[in-house]
């Protein structure tokens, strides 16, 4: 049994432009000890599909099961069982703490949420503070006297706090200057082997994602259009928008970056209030054929355990 | 640390830092009114309308039946500070109870609580106090709560603006993924961060309602066992070609007191609002 079960999750809002499909139909994935790494474009609903499974935001359809658990229907009560079994991380370190609270009592939240006694919570504080590197004074300290790779190690701390099995990043590493987004992604990797905790990885880093993830999802315009090994999909993209998506992300050798081909896709990601009706990328596709623009195509297996979401592959 | 960084910043405002001591020296005066003036304020001490100075002592003179001003500018001190506090208690009370609501739930709450208190403004202030009042009648308790009931609709207008701009936050959102209620969430997590603009509100708020209170008071409707400030100017106005002292002190220690009070309130604002850190 999976860890994270997606089936045909759907997430729309009602604007006064009309109803944005942000989230229109993914099916996923997502193993005991396993990285996922959920790439795509801004606005692309990479984000919202991570909120929707910590009910963040109301869901319109589909089945979001954890460990087997459809956890759409259940109320708050309910789903504190879940909550201890998924936490999440946070994009803006600056946002994501609240400014009058102490540091110590941010992280505490999640036990005294779970009816920890006094002693017991103080003490997981202490420990949890210690796992991410920080001073255990730090406890007593305001968010604001920390920097924003320090305060994202908080909002580490307070995730791991009921020890989760699933961690959900949602552009953890993005706001935080390149020198300590290293950090944050090793303290990250020290987790998982420490703890065996999966995470559900998002981000728009390409570099980031290929070095932490063992899967990849691909999203586009609030479906998936390939889903495989990070290896396979590194080496051999079958889907055009992956494709062009790997060219564009840049290569440290010059050398190199001058040899390869590039794909560079034409215009912006469509509207989510209007998408091209079949498949919603043949705006931009280079293989677009007449049937892209009839016929939505469904994800479905292209070798090595791969899945991809074309006419044409 | 921070609370003296605090005390540091409001200091820098001069106005602030005045209005703070006479406010402090009004509560004073009124916390030990009964150990200056031992006598009961009413009562009949000497010649009715002294002018200030022309009898030792009585220093602000005596009022038209032989009562000692000062005494009962002192004692005054009491019931005036005491309306306004509850009064702006009382409006910041429904004020952020109904601002809170209305900017975390938002949607048909929202319009609902929005819409009740744009019915609110639209009734002219003081008359609406002056109908509460003489539907309840004259006594302290009534006067404070329809002070507060007029007054709420600004704090609630704040508190909701507020709270619309950090309900989405990120840190809000982490303790809803924590499963935490939105009781908890608006109380523990929102509201201490969307108090500091409703304090100086609330402050702003005191000045209004002593002047509500005055009002009041003048036009004869003020509780006949309170001696507040209004009800001195009110009790002097058939005097007030002659005799306009009788008037004119008490109206004086209500426009200093509402003056230091929008100091402090402005010296608050500048304290708290982060932006203005440091500039």
């Amino acid at each position: 049994m999976s860890l994270l079960s997606l089936r045909d999750v759907r997430v729309q809002f009602n604007t006064a432009g009309g109803v944005v499909r942000a989230v229109n139909g993914v099916s996923l994935d997502l193993a005991v000890g396993e990285t996922l790494g959920l790439v795509g474009e801004s606005g692309c609903g990479k984000s919202t599909l991570g909120k929707a499974i910590m009910k963040l935001v109301p869901v319109a359809g589909g089945e979001i099961l954890v460990e087997g658990v459809d956890i759409a229907p259940l109320n708050r009560e309910q789903l504190t069982d879940m909550r201890r079994k998924v936490q999440m991380i946070f994009q803006d370190p600056y946002g994501s703490l609240n400014p009058r609270s102490t540091v110590g009592r941010s992280v505490a939240q999640p036990m005294v949420l779970a009816g920890w006694k006094p002693e017991a919570t103080a003490e997981r504080v202490e420990t949890l503070l210690r796992w991410v590197g920080l001073p255990s004074d730090a406890k007593q300290r305001y968010p604001h006297e920390f920097s924003g790779g320090q305060r994202q190690r908080i909002g580490i701390a307070r995730a791991l706090a009921l020890s989760p099995k699933l961690i959900i990043c949602d552009e953890p590493v993005s706001a935080l200057d390149v020198s300590v987004r290293a950090q944050v992604i090793n303290l990250l990797e020290d987790l998982k082997s420490q703890f065996g905790v999966s995470y559900l990885f998002i981000s728009h880093d390409l570099s980031v994602v290929e070095h932490i993830a063992d899967r990849v999802a691909v999203m586009y315009l609030g479906m998936l259009f390939e889903v495989g090994g990070r290896d396979q999909i590194w080496k051999s993209p079958q889907h055009p928008y992956t494709r062009a998506l790997l060219a564009a992300a840049p290569i440290a050798n010059p050398k190199l970056a001058r040899a390869r081909q590039r794909t560079v896709l034409q215009g912006e990601l469509p509207s989510p209030l209007n998408p091209p009706p079949g498949c919603p990328f043949n705006s931009r596709c280079p293989m677009a054929q007449d049937r892209c623009r009839v016929e939505k195509p469904v994800l479905r297996p292209v070798g090595n355990g791969a899945q991809a979401a074309c006419h044409f592959v | 640390m921070q609370r003296f960084e605090f005390v540091a910043r409001f200091a820098r405002n001069r106005g602030a830092l005045v209005g703070a001591c006479l406010i402090l020296f009004v509560a004073l005066m009124a916390v030990f009114a009964s150990v200056f003036f031992p006598t009961d304020p009413l009562r009949i001490v000497g010649l009715p309308e002294l002018w200030p100075g022309e009898d030792p002592e009585f220093p602000l003179g005596t009022d038209s039946l032989g009562r000692d001003i000062l005494s009962m500018i002192v004692h005054g001190a009491r019931a005036t500070l005491l309306i306004g506090l509850f009064a702006s208690a009382v409006a910041t009370i429904i004020g952020v109870g109904v601002g809170a609501t209305a900017g975390y739930f938002g949607g048909w709450v929202d319009e609902i609580a929005m819409r009740v208190a744009e019915l609110f403004q639209t009734i002219p202030n003081l008359i609406f106090v002056l109908t509460i009042v003489v539907i309840l009648g004259s006594t302290l308790t009534n006067i404070v709560i329809a002070i507060g009931i007029v007054s709420w609709t600004p704090i609630a207008r704040m508190t909701r603006a507020e709270f619309l701009s950090l309900r989405d936050r990120e840190f809000v959102q982490a303790c809803r993924s924590m499963g935490m209620s939105d009781l908890r969430i608006i109380v523990s997590e929102i509201l201490p961060n969307a108090l500091p603009p409703v304090i100086v509100l609330s402050s702003l708020v005191v000045a209004g309602a002593i002047l509500f209170e005055s009002a009041v008071s003048f036009l004869g409707l003020g509780d006949p066992n309170v001696a507040s400030w209004g009800r001195l100017v009110g009790d002097g106005r058939q005097l007030i070609r002659s005799s306009w002292y009788i008037c004119a002190i008490p109206g004086i220690a209500i426009m200093i007191t509402v003056l230091c009070l929008n100091l402090v309130g402005d010296g608050l604002n500048d304290a708290l609002n982060p932006k203005l850190r440091d500039r």
